[in-house]
């Protein structure tokens, strides 16, 4: 009895598990990043993203890479950028960029007719700028602070705030509104490699340029975000910084110049 | 007598040359900062475009264009003191050198692999928003190629020979700011040294591993 009253409630005790864990993985110490409170618990699912890389996604992507011609993956590509295009204008909409949500519904049209379902991007030729955004950023227009940094599993980099915003970004995405089921399934998975795969070329660029590659994507991702809802003025208004360098000023400024 | 006078005419006019080159060198102070970016770039992206080893990661040559095309409109000194942070002023000259070595081989390699990207993009320059009398300035860019235009922005600090580069922003991260954290954390666990030496390996691991990296994953 009481097993079968246990069984029923996994998902309970997993809920409850995970909440314990991120209880537990709360960053204390001189070393703690007032930017990421759950560092260690991140670390751990970053592991694991990591391992499954290594494992499956990447060894998959380049197979997909290999094996398909350029010119399918980039209809690939460019069918899913369309699709992806539609939820942009609707975040456009709901962060009243009138352009924006103006472009990104030119893009659509014009791509889905003239580009056969959106497998050319006739859009991008004809100069209609893109303009990608999610419920996130929109929250994030809306006023709501991202929370703490959140790794989450196989999605990867993330805030509570846009964790939120991704929830609603699959709903409302053209892809889940497909009934069939394996069609869905097949175009999600589809999508995840066509994304890895596009992402090869970058190679181990994060590997080679980090010392800690944990901190210089939470870094790297944090700033981007913030750039984004501000619209690329952040750092602007920065406050002046310290010049630790100013001391030795004079023979610095062309010091390591060899001409 | 004859030979003599001709080889006089021909240091003294070298030498006027050479002083005539220092005019040169001046008219380049007075150059505006979104001017210089622009020059700069050009300079370097035909650089790129006409030379297939550099397209392809040579070590050898990225680093002679970056030396001698790059680095001259660098604050290279500033812009790791300030990723360093507050350690830089306990840091020997020593430190500060390798710190500077080490830090600038890690951005020329990590980006080079980078470099066989480069074909047919162009530079937007946006109107440069500061007061003439500004010491600082930020000159925004964006990169043109296929899909959306990559940010790519700079900040600038004016000095008696000309205007220097001591940050960039990459699609909305500065670099020196994601740098910042990964430095400190290897200050506080071994000092100075320790963050020299895992440059150093991080370096080496790289050299050894990437020296074939044109490009591919």
């Amino acid at each position: 009895m009481m097993q079968q009253h246990n069984s029923k409630n996994t998902s309970g005790w997993a809920a409850a598990a995970l909440a314990l864990a991120l209880l537990q993985g709360c960053a204390t110490g001189p070393q703690a990043n007032p930017a990421d409170p759950l560092e260690p618990f991140n670390r751990s699912v970053y592991r694991f993203n990591e391992g499954l890389d290594r494992a499956v996604l990447k060894p998959v992507a380049t197979a997909y890479r290999d094996v398909t011609p350029q010119p399918v993956r980039t209809g690939v590509t460019n069918f899913f950028e369309n699709l992806a295009d539609v939820w942009s204008f609707v975040n456009n909409v709901l962060q009243g960029r009138a352009t924006e949500a103006g472009d990104s519904l030119f893009r659509v049209t014009t791509n889905t007719l003239w580009g056969v379902g959106g497998i050319f991007d006739v859009a991008s030729a004809l100069n209609i700028p893109k303009h990608k955004e999610d419920f996130g950023q929109t929250l994030g227009v809306w006023g709501l602070n991202a929370g703490p940094y959140v790794v989450l599993p196989v999605f990867g980099p993330s805030s509570v705030r846009d964790t939120a915003g991704l929830a609603v970004d699959m709903q409302g995405s053209v892809l889940s509104q497909t009934d069939n089921v394996p069609v869905r399934n097949s175009l999600s998975g589809l999508r995840l490699v066509d994304t890895r795969a596009n992402l090869l070329d970058a190679g181990n660029l994060l590997d080679q340029a980090a010392l800690d590659k944990y901190a210089f994507i939470r870094d790297a991702y944090l700033q981007r975000r913030q750039s984004q809802i501000k619209g690329g003025d952040a750092g602007n208004e920065r406050q002046p910084e310290e010049r630790f360098d100013l001391p030795e000023a004079a023979p610095a400024a062309s010091a390591p110049n060899p001409q | 007598m004859n030979r003599r006078n001709f080889a006089h005419w021909l240091a003294s006019s070298l030498g006027l040359a050479l002083l005539a080159g220092a005019p040169v060198a001046h008219a380049a102070a007075d150059e505006a900062p979104d001017a210089l970016i622009r020059r700069v770039s050009t300079e370097v992206l035909d650089a790129i475009k006409a030379d297939k080893a550099i397209q392809a990661g040579e070590m050898n040559r990225v680093l002679a264009l970056v030396d001698t095309k790059v680095m001259p409109n660098v604050n290279f000194t500033r812009m790791t003191a300030s990723a360093v942070g507050r350690s830089w002023r306990q840091a020997t000259p020593e430190q500060k050198a390798r710190l500077q070595q080490e830090f600038k081989t890690l951005l020329i390699r990590t980006y080079s692999g980078a470099l066989s990207q480069v074909n047919d993009q162009k530079l937007n320059i946006k109107p440069l928003r500061a007061a003439p009398e500004d010491t600082e300035v930020t000159v925004r860019t964006e990169v043109i190629g296929r899909g959306e235009p990559a940010q790519l922005d700079y900040r600038m600090e004016k000095t008696p020979t000309g205007w220097k580069i001591y940050d960039l922003n990459v699609l909305g991260v500065w670099l020196v700011e994601t740098y910042r954290t990964q430095f400190a954390q290897e200050i506080s666990a071994k000092g100075v040294d320790g963050l020299i030496a895992s440059m150093a390996q991080r370096n080496q691991t790289n050299a050894a591993g990437g020296s074939g990296n044109g490009g591919k994953s």
